[in-house]
């Protein structure tokens, strides 16, 4: 200090040189972040998705609120994938012309017992209600009901291994995104086969969607037909989030 | 990066401009404010709501037959890259400012500047324009101090916490801050209503530096020094 109570020059360059070698160091953090692709803002997004897997609890679980909660919920995106004329589109208006009965949902990758699950086999699992709020990245929120199965139950069913890493999932509109091993093993994250006490509606996801409360609504993906269990990060190709200029992890 | 904050927070905006209170709010609950910021308004881009069986009349659902204009792929990912550009200088800020007692000091109102007539004197003077000569620093103005330290203590920490209490990820951590700020969209509402508090700051303090003259007062901001 050269004069009372005067911050000096100095100083706010020793904070700020501390403040750089601590960013660097924590960008080291070890875990594996996604690529950058050389962006600014993925740099910022995985920034982000580091500060918030340091500094919130793993197990904290989203708010959850009472049946008498539930709003108005629009559906948006995709709200019917048996539009178009792509082979996925085909495969789904198959499936729902036969009520879901010949749909299975696919789970494969680094697993011991790759496999494909009904719709009942599914509901044979144990099952979880939640009743959450979805926050749209548009900034619109909703509160809806959910019933499912928690994602953890279908990776112990199909015998995940312990190299497992990210949860990679793929819908019938096309999306293709993924998590992490925190959040696919929370308890709150669950593929869910019923919403507000029904069967999903179509346009809500139906027949199965997941839900991952603790981000944005995005990757609470819909129409899901796949889940691959992988022990590297995959970006899912064109159809990938990240790849339309998305964050991966988006819990902000 | 308060610019960059201020226009990737305006795109974001954009893309639905309307504003609630409460935990939820969207295009099918009445809104508390909306603006009529082209091209997502009016949002009236639905089908006919349909209640959800066996819920209440008012859980329905209905589904959008538009997609909205969208550049919130980027607009939110450089709002929160410029977020963090300023939170960890600001962080830097506060813990230097708190240790030298520049706040202590300088920024705080002192008894003697909140006494009836100093601030009756300042009103007047302000009032008239008149304004006192650049010092290119402190000591402060009375008025001065409130606005500084309403920025400091206040708008900005409202703000960051508020942006924080729309992240999921954080309210699942940290659920006080939907008790703080009654809801999710409660939050989105203050958070809109501090950018506006601050934008209003920044222009006054645009208009007084330069009233109080111009050079002095940059010179002070930037190397510290009067001449």
């Amino acid at each position: 200090m050269n004069q009372r109570g005067r911050i000096s020059r100095r100083q706010v360059i020793a904070a700020g040189l501390t403040l750089a070698g601590g960013a660097a160091a924590y960008l080291r953090w070890p875990g594996t972040l996604p690529p950058t692709y050389g962006n600014l803002l993925r740099m910022g997004d995985n920034l982000t998705y580091a500060a918030h897997r340091v500094l919130f609890s793993r197990n904290a679980l989203a708010r959850e609120y009472s049946v008498a909660d539930v709003t108005p919920f629009p559906a948006t995106g995709t709200y019917d994938p048996g539009l178009g004329d792509t082979p996925l589109a085909e495969t789904y208006r198959r499936l729902r012309a036969a009520e879901f009965a010949d749909w299975r949902l696919v789970v494969e990758g680094r697993v011991a017992r790759p496999q494909a699950f009904s719709l009942a086999d599914l509901k044979r699992l144990p099952s979880r209600t939640q009743v959450t709020r979805h926050t749209c990245e548009e900034g619109w929120s909703a509160i809806g009901q959910w019933t499912g199965v928690p994602l953890r139950a279908v990776l112990e069913a199909a015998g995940i291994l312990s190299t497992a890493r990210f949860v990679k999932y793929s819908a019938y509109d096309g999306w293709v995104d993924s998590i992490d091993m925190v959040d696919a093993l929370h308890p709150q994250t669950i593929l869910a086969y019923g919403m507000n006490g029904r069967d999903l509606p179509i346009p809500h996801g139906g027949p199965l969607r997941i839900r991952v409360e603790r981000q944005i609504g995005y990757k609470s993906m819909k129409f899901l037909a796949r889940l691959e269990v992988t022990d590297t990060w995959d970006d899912g190709g064109d159809a990938g989030h990240i790849r339309s200029g998305w964050a991966w992890y988006n819990g902000a | 990066m308060a610019l960059t904050l201020a226009v990737s927070g305006f795109l974001i905006l954009r893309v639905h401009p309307r504003l609630y209170w409460g935990e939820t709010g969207n295009d099918l609950t009445p809104a508390l404010i909306e603006f009529p910021i082209a091209p997502n308004y009016p949002s009236d881009s639905y089908t006919e709501p349909a209640r959800f069986a066996g819920m209440p009349a008012s859980a329905v659902t209905a589904t959008r037959t538009r997609e909205p204009w969208n550049q919130n792929g980027w607009a939110r990912s450089l709002h929160f890259l410029a977020a963090w550009l300023l939170i960890l200088p600001g962080l830097m800020y506060l813990t230097l400012g708190l240790s030298a007692g520049h706040f202590r000091r300088h920024l705080v109102p002192r008894s003697t500047d909140l006494a009836g007539p100093v601030l009756k004197r300042e009103l007047i003077d302000h009032l008239r324009f008149r304004i006192a000569p650049a010092t290119g620093g402190p000591a402060y103005g009375a008025f001065q101090k409130i606005a500084y330290s309403g920025v400091v203590f206040l708008v900005v920490p409202v703000i960051i916490l508020s942006g924080l209490t729309m992240a999921p990820a954080a309210t699942a951590a940290w659920p006080w801050l939907l008790d703080l700020f009654g809801g999710h969209q409660s939050a989105r509402t203050i958070h809109f209503f501090g950018f506006v508090g601050l934008v209003g700051f920044v222009a006054v303090h645009v208009v007084m530096v330069v009233l109080s003259g111009f050079g002095t007062q940059l010179r002070g901001m930037t190397i510290g020094r009067k001449e």
